[in-house]
């Protein structure tokens, strides 16, 4: 929203720290609505005139060009070459002299032009850079002298605020709005004609009069309309003051009636729209929904085909705009026009919101509708626009009001407690702080009884009683509760009144989600590992190999983003193919994140039922390739195996999940989990580790099947795992158990096994043919070999026993060594090297 | 003497000669290298044979223990006898070992920039009382417009464009119903900041991402106050920010909270503009407010004993600021010399 600052001083007087751009600018953000940008409109237009075209004639040598003849006042005539197609003998226009500079600093010289000398140029919108119209040279009504300095005519220098305003508080997107905001009521500019005061043709949904009908025919969506008939205008350029005002906030003058409508819509915020009455079939004006398939062409062009959500303006035969929202080109104000229908009227919030939905278009109209604009001002914003069109454009004949519609219901007043203001706020304020807060931006204490207030004794906030009875202002359409009067008197006063008692610390009855802990323990161990943790959308591919479960966005951005994830490996993948683009072979990345389906049962074919159909739950990812080392000159780093992967693999189901990591070989796995997303996926065809707890499986690990990575020669192989985080256990606290102070003692044995005996059952048959006395069993060798007879595999183990209470003699050892070297025997066919 | 200690002395004295003949045969020090490893190596032959004196009979033990010890002596002496020998060969008397050579370096695996964030945040929260608590992604338009006072026909709602999973289902706009779900579940006092991602129609660009990271706080008892609130506040920013960063309170609008508030701090990057705080000298950093009385009605509350304040903000951008990050997709692309940066 775009505020010109000459003009609030205008309406209000700026005084104190308030009279410079960026005093206001401070306390609109601090008070009212944030400033975005504060900028000069009209800078450097030091050596631009007001001239005179005094005669024209073609350019000889090229058709597009023109040759003038230019009054700059005081007798100096140039010759002037111009490119502009349509230039009007006897027009003012905007002139910079040889030796003179455009805002841009582009130095002006008399110089030929296809062989015509041409004395400084005629300049655009674009050129003075007071606008975007390139297209035509600036044409400046009369009433102006030749040899005038432009910029003060059209009232410039000013300075442009741009506001964002909140959502409620469409009052200060006009500058009446802003200038009650910042100093109380403010005196608007005296158009210099007798004010209008209409001579109203009522009626409930009908008005007629001057030859013109007004009929609402949907009064929920179209509440009011009035019209001002207006005949015998002439259509020419506004006034320099009303070009320079629209100029500085951005809004491109046209002519002085569609000027006009705009200068009162950002004046008063009320929308306003000019017809041609001559082209206006049946001189009737209904307001009605869209018929299936009607057919409109905007003033912007676009041809749309109207559905009946849409709310249109339509003379006698055909629709002619959008409600709310913008004029239709058939029957906009041309050079031609004579006479005028003015519309002002008020259009339903969620109607206009529909139809411009609908249509595709966002107008200032439409902004302020949805919004929702100042209902009692309408007839004399009405008023202010006729007034400007007759000063401006002349006409007069025929000038009437109807209005079709209620008046607007009186806005109720609202009971304000000072104690509720203050147990919000804690700012500790009186009756008389709240009064003082609020009425100089319009609202009134009443006293008891008046305007309807319920009253409880007592004139409004002298102090005897609690309560305020508050009248609202009618452009306060978001005031309508007690609370919102809190907010009111809290901007007022200030957001940094009030120094009560420092108090931040309070406890908290919810108690923590144990969730947040067990990611941080996630976190801990795979970063321990030398992972970094990666974050990336939520969403992955439709291609996603086939898993019924998936659940598709509707409204997707992209095809990238046309699921939800389903699993977190996949979408890590992506992430390396991403390192592997910018020639990273070393990769080593987690996830912590959500992975969605469709709950057990519910697929995309059943009905819906909220959320249930859904389901939704945390997991952890991982991808690691490449060297387990950074380089180092002594020697080559070897490459991530599939021991790397079942260490953190195992650690992660061991020490965080209480699990069993076991290897699978085939596929099964992908289905072994009850959740709609499974764990495994397509990428671990090739078998691997799963992590197994209570019989569920809990993770998966694997080496990276090709067909679902799209790898570079030079990358080494790719492992991923996924855990769901569910298994995760809380952070448990490990029991002291004594440390002995007595050595262990160590010994190797080495074996011979038939092949495909599992490694795991060895250790396991060593546990349990041993006491506790063995702590530690590690398998330090597995060899093949001509030494080796056929069909077995060496194995060399260390253990180590120790006793909590003694030194353990050879004696204990032995037997200990002799037990589990029997049992191996036994059990597995071992054939025990003695050395 | 049993034969167990006579091989075991056998077998040192083999050690003994092969380990001086590989020590004086060596002509590099990677050759020395090898021949260290191989005969006074942790798993070496002679650390092998004394593993093994446990299993000689006692009276012998001693004897092959000193016996082990001298052949150690004596073959250490020569190492370093040969490794001198060879380094003045190589770089005469005195030179040294190049100690400006790389480090062996591991790699070091570290957190995301914005969960680093995410926990902070968490962490000086906790300090006053607060809780970490979680909600679903996906959320019922309930939850995620109704209970907070957002009518589904509203302006408001134009602020958020939302993914629609089904007609009263969505991929939550923002962590906010999470407010609505703890008030439900609990009776005041209730403190809570919840992390979370949040979803919108936002196309992919430098500044927004169709998933982001959002903190809400909520924090309800009472006589919860606008003046507490305020304290609240600012003893997070001195935490998290510093305690030179001044903070500041501005008008704002959601329509869950009333009075609502845009906090904004102190530029931590200049003095007097920049282009992280677009030239005005403050950054800001939440939306907040104190709990619309509405909301307080959704969740079964009384407005009138009970007031709030809540507060949302985005982790992403606060850790752009932080780290001057210029391109919020920099965070989700998961590049490792990115990632590193921060470890
Ligand atoms: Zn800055």
């Amino acid at each position: 929203m775009s505020i010109s600052f000459n003009w609030i001083d205008e309406l209000v007087g700026l005084r104190g720290e308030l009279s410079d751009p960026q005093g206001l600018a401070e306390r609109l953000t601090m008070t009212a609505a944030a400033v975005e940008k504060v900028e000069t409109v009209g800078a450097r237009l030091d050596g631009i005139v007001v001239s005179r075209v005094l005669e024209t004639r073609p350019h000889p040598n090229a058709d597009r060009l023109t040759l003038c003849k230019v009054d700059r006042g005081a007798g100096e005539v140039l010759d002037v070459v111009c490119g502009a197609p349509v230039i009007a003998t006897g027009g003012l226009y905007p002139h910079v002299a040889p030796g003179g500079e455009l805002p841009a600093g582009f130095r002006i010289e008399s110089r030929k032009i296809r062989g015509e000398l041409s004395h400084g140029m005629l300049c655009s919108e674009a050129e003075l850079e007071l606008g975007r119209d390139k297209g035509g040279i600036m044409r400046l009504a009369d009433g102006l002298e030749p040899g005038a300095p432009l910029a003060p005519a059209l009232g410039l220098p000013d300075t442009r605020l741009t506001l964002d305003l909140n959502p409620n508080r469409v009052d200060l997107a006009c500058h009446v709005g802003v200038a009650r905001e910042v100093g109380g009521l403010p005196t608007p500019r005296d158009f210099g004609g007798a004010a209008w005061t209409p001579e109203w043709r009522d009626g409930e949904s009908e008005a007629g009069g001057a030859g013109v009908t007004v009929r609402i025919e949907d009064i929920d969506r179209c509440p009011r309309y009035m019209a001002a008939v207006i005949r015998g205008v002439r259509i020419g350029p506004s006034p320099a003051w009303l070009a320079g005002r629209l100029l500085a906030v951005g809004v491109r003058p046209i002519s002085n009636v569609v000027d006009a409508t705009n200068y009162v819509l950002h004046e008063y915020n009320q929308p306003l729209h000019a017809f041609d009455l001559a082209r206006l079939s049946g001189a009737e004006i209904r307001v009605r929904a869209a018929v299936t398939g009607e057919p409109l062409t905007t003033l912007d062009g676009q041809e749309h085909k109207l559905a009946p959500e849409q709310t249109v303006i339509a003379d006698r035969d055909r629709a002619i705009a959008f409600a709310g929202v913008m004029g239709g080109l058939d029957t906009e104000v041309t050079e031609d026009t004579v006479d005028l229908l003015i519309e002002c009227a008020s259009f339903d919030p969620s109607g206009v919101r529909r139809t411009r939905t609908r249509a595709g278009l966002s107008t200032d109209a439409s902004y302020r509708f949805e919004r929702g604009i100042d209902v009692h001002a309408q007839e004399r914003a009405l008023a202010r626009c006729v007034e400007l069109i007759v000063a401006t454009a002349g006409g007069e004949a025929d000038l009437i009001g109807l209005r079709a519609g209620p008046a607007p219901a009186p806005v109720p007043p609202i009971d304000v407690r000072v104690s509720r203001v203050n147990q919000v706020l804690g700012f500790g304020l009186g009756g008389a702080e709240v009064r003082a807060a609020l009425e100089p931006i319009g609202f009134k204490a009443l006293s008891a009884g008046e305007g309807g207030a319920a009253g409880d004794g007592g004139a409004g906030g002298n102090g005897a009683t609690d309560v305020l009875h508050i009248s609202v202002p009618g452009w306060r359409t978001d005031i309508a509760r007690e609370i919102d009067l809190v907010e009111e008197v809290a901007r007022r006063v200030g957001y940094d009144a009030g120094a009560g008692q420092d108090r931040r610390f309070r406890p908290s009855a919810v108690p923590a989600d144990p969730r947040v802990e067990k990611a941080a323990r996630v976190r801990e161990l795979l970063t321990a590992r030398g992972l970094l943790e990666a974050r990336s959308l939520s969403f992955m591919p439709e291609d996603f190999r086939g898993n019924r479960a998936v659940v598709p966005v509707p409204n997707p951005l992209s095809a990238e983003e046309s699921c939800l994830r389903s699993a977190m490996v996949p979408v890590l993948l992506r992430r390396l193919e991403h390192n592997y683009a910018r020639g990273n072979r070393n990769v080593r990345l987690f996830e912590l994140g959500t992975v969605f389906a469709y709950a057990a049962g519910a697929g995309p074919a059943e009905e819906a039922d909220g959320t249930g159909r859904f389901e939704e739950s945390g997991r952890v990812g991982g991808v690691i390739t490449g060297t387990r080392r950074p380089d180092h000159w002594s020697g080559p780093a070897l490459d991530y195996d599939l021991w790397d992967l079942k260490e953190i693999a195992g650690s992660f189901a061991d020490r965080l999940c209480g699990a069993m990591l076991v290897p699978f070989d085939d596929a099964v796995a992908r289905d072994a989990t009850e959740s709609g997303a499974s764990l495994a996926g397509p990428w671990l065809s090739r078998g691997g580790f799963r992590a197994v707890k209570d019989g569920r499986v809990v993770g998966v690990a694997g080496v990276v099947d090709e067909a679902s990575l799209d790898a570079p020669p030079w990358a080494a192989p790719a492992f991923g795992l996924e855990f769901d985080l569910a298994a995760v256990e809380g952070r448990s606290v490990p029991a002291y158990r004594k440390t002995s102070p007595f050595p262990a003692v160590r010994r190797d044995l080495s074996m011979t096994v038939p092949r495909g005996v599992p490694a795991a059952d060895i250790e396991g048959a060593v546990r349990e043919a041993t006491s506790d006395l063995l702590r530690d069993v590690r398998l330090f060798d597995v060899y093949s070999g001509e030494e080796i007879e056929g069909g077995r595999l060496g194995l060399a183990w260390t253990f180590r026993f120790r006793a909590p209470d003694r030194t353990l003699t050879d004696q204990d050892v032995e037997s200990e060594m002799s037990a589990l070297s029997t049992a191996l025997e036994k059990r597995f066919g071992a054939r025990i090297r003695r050395s | 003497m049993t034969p167990a200690g006579a091989s075991l002395l056998d077998r040192l004295a083999a050690i003994e000669g092969k380990g001086l003949a590989a020590i004086g045969e060596a002509t590099d020090s990677a050759t020395l290298e090898s021949a260290r490893v191989e005969y006074l190596g942790r798993n070496g032959q002679l650390a092998d044979v004394m593993s093994l004196i446990g299993t000689v009979e006692a009276q012998a033990r001693r004897d092959v223990g000193q016996r082990a010890n001298a052949v150690k002596t004596v073959l250490r002496g020569a190492l370093e006898e040969r490794a001198k020998a060879l380094e003045s060969a190589v770089r005469g008397p005195r030179a040294r070992i190049d100690r400006t050579l790389p480090a062996r370096e591991r790699w070091v695996g570290g957190v995301h920039p914005v969960t680093r964030v995410i926990d902070e945040i968490c962490e000086i929260f906790a300090e006053i009382g607060f809780t970490s608590v979680l909600g679903p992604e996906i959320e019922s338009t309930w939850y995620n417009f109704t209970a907070l006072n957002i009518p589904l026909d509203h302006p408001a709602a134009d602020m958020m464009d939302t993914f629609y999973l089904e007609k009263d289902v969505v991929l939550r706009t923002h962590t906010s119903p999470v407010q609505a779900r703890v008030m439900e579940a609990f009776r005041p006092p209730v403190r809570v900041v919840v992390p979370g991602l949040a979803y919108r129609r936002d196309s992919f660009d430098p500044s927004h991402a169709p998933a982001f990271e959002q903190i809400e706080g909520l924090a309800v008892d009472e006589g919860v106050d606008f003046v507490e609130f305020r304290a609240a506040i600012e003893h997070f920013v001195h935490h998290f920010f510093g305690p030179g960063t001044k903070t500041r309170f501005r008008p704002s609008f959601y329509p869950f909270t009333e009075p609502s508030a845009e906090v904004d701090v102190s530029c931590t990057v200049c003095a007097n503009g920049c282009s992280t705080c677009k030239r005005t000298g403050w950054i800001t950093i939440m939306g907040s407010g104190m709990v619309d009385p509405a909301v307080f009605k959704a969740v079964g509350y009384d407005p009138e004993r009970y007031t709030g304040y809540a507060f949302g903000m985005g982790p992403a951008r606060i850790a752009m600021v932080r780290h001057g990050i210029p391109d919020m997709r920099l965070l989700y692309e998961g590049e490792m010399s990115f990632l590193q940066q921060f470890a």
